[in-house]
């Protein structure tokens, strides 16, 4: 068991749109993996697709965060803020 | 054997009930032992939800047996205040876990029968019966693949595994039949319809295992003599140590709840 590699684990729920992390857990291969998920993170109802990525397949920032994403800070005109909606679509 | 010659048996249908709710109580107990103690976490939890199935099955069909019965005795008074003696699970599943292999093997053995009885079962004239069977075979399902991958995955593996596949395969071959192999109550349950003809579920069972164990490249045993006796009450000396440690707690102190 010491050979199965790390897989990080991905559900979507019913009722959402888009694939939450919620951990990760060892298996041998993409088949055990998907069953080892949902033996143990779909044990009260908590989505109904999962996915699961061989750790190594998984690339992460590692640069300082404040230098990495700072430019991002202070440009506000990259919100769209500055419109003045019209009544009947203010609730888009 | 004739029909003439099946001797009369009194409360079929709770002695019929008896057998699918002990079954399914004390192989929830064997897996339950695993609890803490499995070799891989995510095993550990896989275990574990599955004692939990079969004992969502259990406490159903020992509670619908009591109802049956008509003695006013709970889930409870069958689970813990029956002997050895009163129990009528199959002998398969009192079988100790002993090691993982023999653990995945007498799952294996038994989730290929459980998922063909529930089937039959959703035919059941008894309605009640009927519906804890299609609540009990989507578990059932899963439970089979799992125990079936497995089987797979050892008997395929290293040679380590797969010796200690095949040895578990060979010991526990002759506990497997007294699963399909009809007595006087299960004939008479299928003649009322309340339970299901066990012969093609024996046929189901050989074709399904016989699939598995070729993939897995295991060997069957050729043996055909079966043990018996789990369904009259009698059963090996490891029901008694086991219904010592599950009933202990409420022999000691009866009637005691959470």
């Amino acid at each position: 068991m010491k050979d199965w590699p790390l897989w990080e684990i991905f559900i979507r729920s019913k009722q959402g749109l888009s694939h939450k992390h919620v951990g990760s857990l060892h298996a041998a291969d993409a088949q055990m993996a998907i069953e080892n998920a949902r033996d143990v993170y779909t044990r009260r109802n908590e989505g109904i697709s999962i996915w699961v990525v061989e750790y190594i397949h998984i690339h992460a920032s590692t640069e300082d965060a404040e230098a990495f994403f700072d430019p991002a800070n202070d440009k506000v005109y990259r919100h769209p803020t500055f419109y003045d909606l019209p009544d009947e679509l203010r609730h888009i | 054997m004739l029909a003439s010659s099946v001797p009369a048996v009194q409360n079929a249908r709770f002695e019929y009930l008896l057998r699918l709710g002990d079954d399914a109580l004390i192989l929830s107990h064997r897996l339950s032992e695993w609890c803490g103690h499995a070799p891989v976490l995510e095993q550990d939890i896989a275990l574990a939800n599955i004692a939990l199935d079969l004992l969502g099955q259990a406490r159903m069909l020992l509670t619908h047996a009591g109802e049956v019965e008509g003695a006013g005795r709970s889930e409870d008074d069958l689970a813990y205040f029956r002997t050895s003696q009163q129990f009528r699970n199959a002998l398969l599943v009192e079988y100790p876990n002993q090691d993982w292999a023999y653990t995945i093997v007498r799952q294996f053995f038994f989730d290929v029968y459980h998922y063909h009885l529930y089937q039959a079962l959703l035919h059941s004239t008894d309605t009640h019966l009927a519906a804890i069977a299609e609540k009990a075979l989507k578990e059932c399902t899963y439970h089979l693949r799992y125990s079936s991958e497995w089987v797979v995955r050892l008997g395929d593996g290293t040679p380590v595994s797969h010796q200690k596949m095949q040895a578990a395969v060979d010991e526990l071959w002759m506990y497997s039949g007294e699963l399909t192999t009809p007595d006087a109550i299960d004939l008479a349950i299928a003649a009322d319809g309340i339970g299901p003809n066990l012969l093609p579920i024996k046929t189901l069972w050989a074709e399904k295992v016989t699939a598995i164990l070729t993939e897995a490249t295991l060997v069957k045993p050729a043996q055909t003599w079966m043990q018996s006796g789990g369904r009259s009450g009698r059963h090996t000396e490891h029901l008694d140590r086991l219904l010592a440690e599950m009933q202990h707690l409420q022999r000691t102190f009866p009637g005691q709840v959470w």
